[in-house]
């Protein structure tokens, strides 16, 4: 009885909470009426918005992903001093507000910031712009490479490492082709989450970019727009294009979840 | 290096910003009333929102872990969707479902409970995550031992399971605590950000900053990011503990 009881409640939950309001979103689509949606996702606007949320993870992600891996290694293989410390700014991001984020930007590179005036100085826009759009950006996907990676590492031991290096391998070489081989399925999990975070951020990009339509608006900045708009077809639209990408980097994760699944 | 220019940085002109107006300014830019009013908000929402989801999150991990039925590998995918659904979307959608125009008749939006919903969605797989593979590692001959010894199914969750995983649990409800004080994208569609009464502490950050007050918003900010810090030491914490009780 309490067995079949705790499934019920568990299954229900997830019924109330997550499964109703995502199978809003197709139901509201589809009653505004897909014309109207696809008119939303074809506005220039709109098609500009999804660039620039390319542009900036197409940027963040390769950019962590390498610091990820050179962070991991770091945090595994070496001691060094404030090692302590590198962890913590490490797991920050996924503490903190990305408003916060966000306002620590818009405070170091505003008017007054430490940066601003230099750069004002030298017309080099760094605010309401894409510079400070992809530094909240790198900012808030940082931990998600190192994180996945630095188990693995632990758990795989550095004695094949060692191996290479007394056969005569450099470290270039032991790192490609001993190393990398075997964290590569940590390393795509994490570019995987990466991506996502990249793709969905809001809060920290809205209070840097300024919002400026058609310039500085990414995708979901787009959807706050067309919501406050009144738009809700536009909305909802732009909400589905994202969420099957969400779908799709939900079967990826699935697919490459490190082995808990597999049993 | 890259950590420095990315990170420490920006945190480090917040917090000089925040002082800008002397130990006097920052405390009363803290101790106005809106600001008040929205930290208790954000952190009694983000308290209730972090203990439902560690019941429901340990139920729903050990039933993914103990229990077997039919689209048990559906639902353990779907678990991960609010990681990877945009939440401004995530916000959006509660909204439809318990907004003004909502077909099973909850209207809900604009109030605190909307805002612990869609809190709900967008932490729920936290706990559930970091239940999973402790119980996954736990096999279940002591249980069964329990159970054959008369034991009846509540008190071996109690006796057995629950200590094994509390310190899943507890960094569980930790990272979804962290989650819920700092959302803002699912919040600001379906609160209506009403000072006083919806108006969370990551939101009046926002609007006080859009309206020029940097100083104000810097000062709750840094508020914010000491939790964050605290919130991320305490997870270190049980992390070491958890592992030390391993070793033992």
């Amino acid at each position: 009885m309490p067995r079949g009881f705790v499934r019920t409640t568990a299954l229900g939950y997830l019924l109330i909470v997550l499964v109703g309001p995502l199978s809003m979103l197709f139901w509201r689509v589809y009653a505004e009426g897909l014309g109207k949606a696809w008119t939303a996702l074809s506005d220039p606007d709109t098609v500009h918005a999804f660039k620039v949320t390319v542009i900036l993870a197409g940027i963040a992600v390769p950019l962590n992903t390498i610091f990820g891996v050179i962070c991991g290694l770091a945090i595994v293989r070496k001691r060094f001093p404030g090692k302590g410390i590198v962890n913590a700014f490490v797991d920050l991001p996924l503490a903190l507000s990305p408003v916060v984020v966000g306002l620590a930007l818009y405070l170091l590179y505003g008017r007054t910031g430490w940066f601003g005036p230099w750069f004002t100085s030298h017309h080099i826009q760094i605010l309401f712009s894409l510079p400070a759009m992809l530094l909240a950006t790198v900012f808030v996907s940082v931990p998600f490479v190192a994180r996945e990676v630095v188990p693995t590492l632990r758990e795989i031991g550095d004695e094949q490492e060692q191996a290479a290096r007394t056969l005569g391998a450099s470290g270039w070489q032991t790192f490609w082709r001993v190393t990398l081989p075997s964290i590569r399925w940590a390393v795509i999990y994490g570019v995987v989450l990466t991506t996502a975070r990249c793709l969905g951020e809001y809060g920290a990009v809205a209070v840097v970019s300024g919002m400026i339509q058609g310039r500085t608006e990414t995708a979901t900045l787009r959807v706050q727009e067309e919501y406050e708009n009144l738009n809700q077809a536009g909305a909802y639209g732009i909400s589905l294009a994202l969420a099957g990408i969400a779908i799709v980097v939900l079967v990826l994760m699935t697919v490459l979840r490190p082995k808990e699944a597999a049993a | 290096m890259f950590l420095t220019v990315i990170v420490a940085l920006p945190i480090a002109a917040l917090i000089w910003s925040s002082r800008s107006d002397g130990a006097s300014g920052f405390w009363q830019s803290i101790s106005s009333s809106e600001a008040v009013a929205a930290l208790e908000l954000t952190l009694a929402v983000s308290g209730l929102v972090a203990l439902t989801n560690a019941v429901f999150g340990t139920l729903i991990g050990w039933t993914l872990v103990r229990d077997d039925f039919r689209g048990k590998s559906l639902v353990n995918a779907i678990i991960d969707l609010p990681f990877a659904l945009p939440t401004i979307v995530a916000g959006l959608l509660v909204l439809a479902l318990y907004g003004p125009s909502s077909p099973v008749h909850v209207h809900v939006a604009f109030t605190r409970t909307a805002i612990f919903l869609v809190l709900l969605f967008v932490t729920l797989p936290f706990v559930v995550r970091t239940v999973q593979p402790v119980l996954y590692e736990l096999d279940g001959t002591m249980e069964e031992a329990a159970r054959s010894l008369g034991a009846s199914e509540p008190t071996v969750f109690r006796k057995i399971v629950l200590p094994s995983i509390l310190p899943g649990i507890l960094s569980g409800v930790a990272m979804a605590f962290a989650r819920a004080i700092g959302e803002i994208g699912a919040i600001t569609v379906i609160s209506g950000n009403l000072p006083y009464k919806t108006e969370v502490s990551s939101v009046y950050v926002f609007n006080q900053n859009q309206s020029g007050n940097g100083a104000g918003a810097a000062a709750v900010a840094v508020v914010l990011l000491a939790i964050s810090f605290a919130l991320l030491l305490g997870i270190g914490g049980i992390r070491r503990l958890a592992t030390r009780h391993e070793r033992a």
